[in-house]
């Protein structure tokens, strides 16, 4: 699965270039329109680039009028990104958003580094936008928090079905001659080639830990590139800077993948995710643990896995699968560490309107369609050739 | 139509203190006057917006001047190089004009040449920093031209009268030619990462309204 990173293409500007992914996701939408950032809004540097573009935006009202439905002809999937300024605001978003078909995920950008950020946690955003829609929600993190996969862990445990990762990084460039801020903003998020290795180790712990679908970004140029990004643990992977550098960039990255697969004998890019983590059970302290499985038997509970009874086989399907260790199913200590998930993921699929869940005597942190997890998440198959 | 290809490197040659880069068409369009081409810069992330500046069959024509890294890269590729090029690009200028005079400044005379040849050879002013970079009017023959202190402005001043301008130059030019001629043509500058409307980089604020420059211009004229 091949998708754009948020606010890195325009469909309607390139069309070409959104129906060449496999999901086309949109710059991030906020409840009101914005102008976004002063210019200057893009330095380069050695390994990367700078933006401040600051969520430039049309706003809901006119992304449901004009923009959704010419978006839904796209014929790809489309995500919708969503930012705001409190956690209200990400639930009016998914309130409204969840009403609208042409939506098959929402994503909900909890990392922008460009704007001011809402003061409450990445998982009481979450939480709160779980209340509002029964769309798959993914939560993009930033890589700059101590240890993402414990973010990962609130936001799955809060109801998140998945996580992008990561986005951008706040740096500084200065002007070579004033060595003032070249960007009107002072500092801006940073992209590009230097992301690649910290995107990398998001995904391998917050893979580990969760055991969450993951579409990762940072730093993706080539279909080598995207084959790390399976193996550290990403189930789809997002092209971000390098759309600026190369808008056929989907298309030859996904050729590119495609012999890099067969070189590896995976018939699929679901085959390659994980394996990264078949030798390295004795690598992070938890795991030395006495009573903890051996590195060569697969993982059990590796970390804290929670929300277990969520991946229900889904993605092992892959070719690959048996033999990679990664977050299983099952274990009484895990469910202990988060009763009321275990206990509320048991109530199963068909349980509870939009509008039981909105009753706050609810919990808002359980996701009960798995199905349609499943569907929106991937779309039907990642497209390895 | 845009497209992106990977182009031969023909000849790298000095204007002045400009360098013309001369590279071989290939299957790319060379489109309007005052549209542009993102140019691969060696050894950088990002393409470089670059005017065409000739279009001669088979060929496009690009005026460069070493600012930073990417363009100074770009001064320095050699022919039988390659690059990508991704274009045509953004908006272009209206050539429907029924008496136009062109007006350039500095590099910004980039666009001028290929315009010039698409307009019948129209009058011409220039203005220039020195008398070195002065020597690129060599690419529009008939050019009047000014060099510091003198700007451009002053003998547009005298010629503006029922003339449609078209002019390219740094932004206190092209502010001041549209005090001189608000219904002005004029191509702005802004930095890309795209240059296709994707990455929101290349606003810039016209009459208190941000601008994508690379869709939306980087010719614009008063509504």
């Amino acid at each position: 699965m091949i998708l754009n990173a948020s606010g890195c293409l325009d469909a309607f500007e390139a069309p070409e270039v959104a129906r060449s992914l496999d999901v086309f996701v949109t710059k991030t939408v906020t409840p009101q329109p914005r102008q976004g950032n002063r210019p200057v809004r893009l330095a380069e540097t050695e390994h990367g680039m700078l933006n401040s573009i600051g969520l430039e935006n049309p706003g809901i009202e006119a992304l449901l009028a004009e923009k959704l439905p010419q978006l839904a002809e796209l014929g790809v999937p489309v995500w919708v990104s969503v930012g705001g300024f409190a956690a209200t605001d990400y639930a009016e978003l998914c309130a409204t958003l969840d009403q609208r078909d042409e939506v098959a995920t929402i994503e909900l950008n909890l990392s922008c580094p460009n704007v001011d950020e809402a003061p409450e946690s990445a998982a009481e955003i979450v939480a709160a936008a779980r209340v509002e829609t029964q769309k798959p929600l993914y939560a993009k993190l930033s890589p700059a928090a101590t240890d993402v996969a414990e973010v990962a862990l609130a936001v799955q445990a809060a109801g998140a079905d998945g996580l992008s990762l990561v986005n951008t990084m706040r740096g500084l460039a200065l002007d070579a001659q004033s060595l003032e801020p070249t960007l009107g903003t002072e500092t801006g998020g940073y992209s590009g080639p230097a992301l690649k290795p910290i995107a990398l180790a998001a995904i391998f712990r917050c893979y580990r830990a969760t055991g969450m679908p993951i579409v990762g970004m940072g730093g993706i140029s080539t279909g080598r590139d995207a084959l790390e990004f399976f193996a550290a643990g990403a189930s789809g992977v997002a092209l971000g800077t390098v759309l600026f550098v190369d808008p056929d960039a989907p298309a030859r990255v996904r050729a590119e993948l495609a012999a890099e697969l067969s070189a590896q004998g995976l018939a699929q890019a679901e085959d390659a995710r994980g394996i990264a983590h078949r030798e390295t059970g004795a690598l992070l302290p938890d795991q030395k643990k006495p009573g903890l499985a051996p590195k060569t038997e697969p993982l059990q509970g590796p970390l804290r896995v929670t929300s277990i009874s969520r991946r229900g086989g889904n993605e092992d399907s892959g070719a690959g699968a048996r033999a990679i260790p990664r977050p299983t199913d099952g274990s009484s200590e895990e469910s202990e560490r988060h009763p009321r998930q275990a206990g509320a993921a048991e109530e199963g699929p068909e349980n509870g309107s939009r509008q039981d869940r909105k009753d706050p005597d609810q919990s808002p942190r359980v996701r009960r369609d798995r199905e349609g997890l499943r569907h929106a998440d991937g779309g039907p198959q990642v497209r390895a050739g | 139509m845009r497209s992106r290809a990977r182009l031969r490197v023909l000849a790298s040659e000095g204007v002045g203190p400009y360098t013309l880069l001369r590279l071989e068409r290939g299957s790319l369009e060379p489109g309007v006057p005052g549209q542009f081409f993102m140019l691969e810069a060696p050894g950088r992330l990002l393409p470089r917006p670059m005017s065409l500046c000739l279009a001669p069959a088979g060929e496009l024509g690009f005026l460069l001047e070493g600012i930073g890294p990417g363009t100074h890269a770009l001064c320095e590729v050699e022919a039988g190089d390659h690059l990508h090029v991704f274009g045509p690009l953004g908006n272009g200028y209206r050539l429907d004009v029924e008496r136009p005079l062109l007006v350039g400044g500095g590099i910004g005379i980039a666009p001028l040449p290929y315009l010039a040849e698409a307009l019948g050879d129209p009058p011409v002013l220039l203005g220039f920093r020195s008398e070195r970079h002065a020597e690129a009017a060599v690419l529009l023959p008939n050019a009047g031209v000014v060099v510091e202190p003198t700007y451009v402005t002053e003998p547009l001043a005298e010629l503006v009268a029922g003339h449609d301008v078209l002019a390219c130059g740094p932004e206190p030019m092209l502010e001041a030619v549209r005090a001189l001629a608000p219904a002005a043509q004029l191509a702005w500058e802004a930095p890309m990462a795209c240059g296709y409307g994707a990455c929101y980089g290349c606003s810039v604020e016209i009459d208190g309204v941000l601008k994508r420059l690379c869709v939306e211009g980087p010719v614009l004229e008063a509504a």
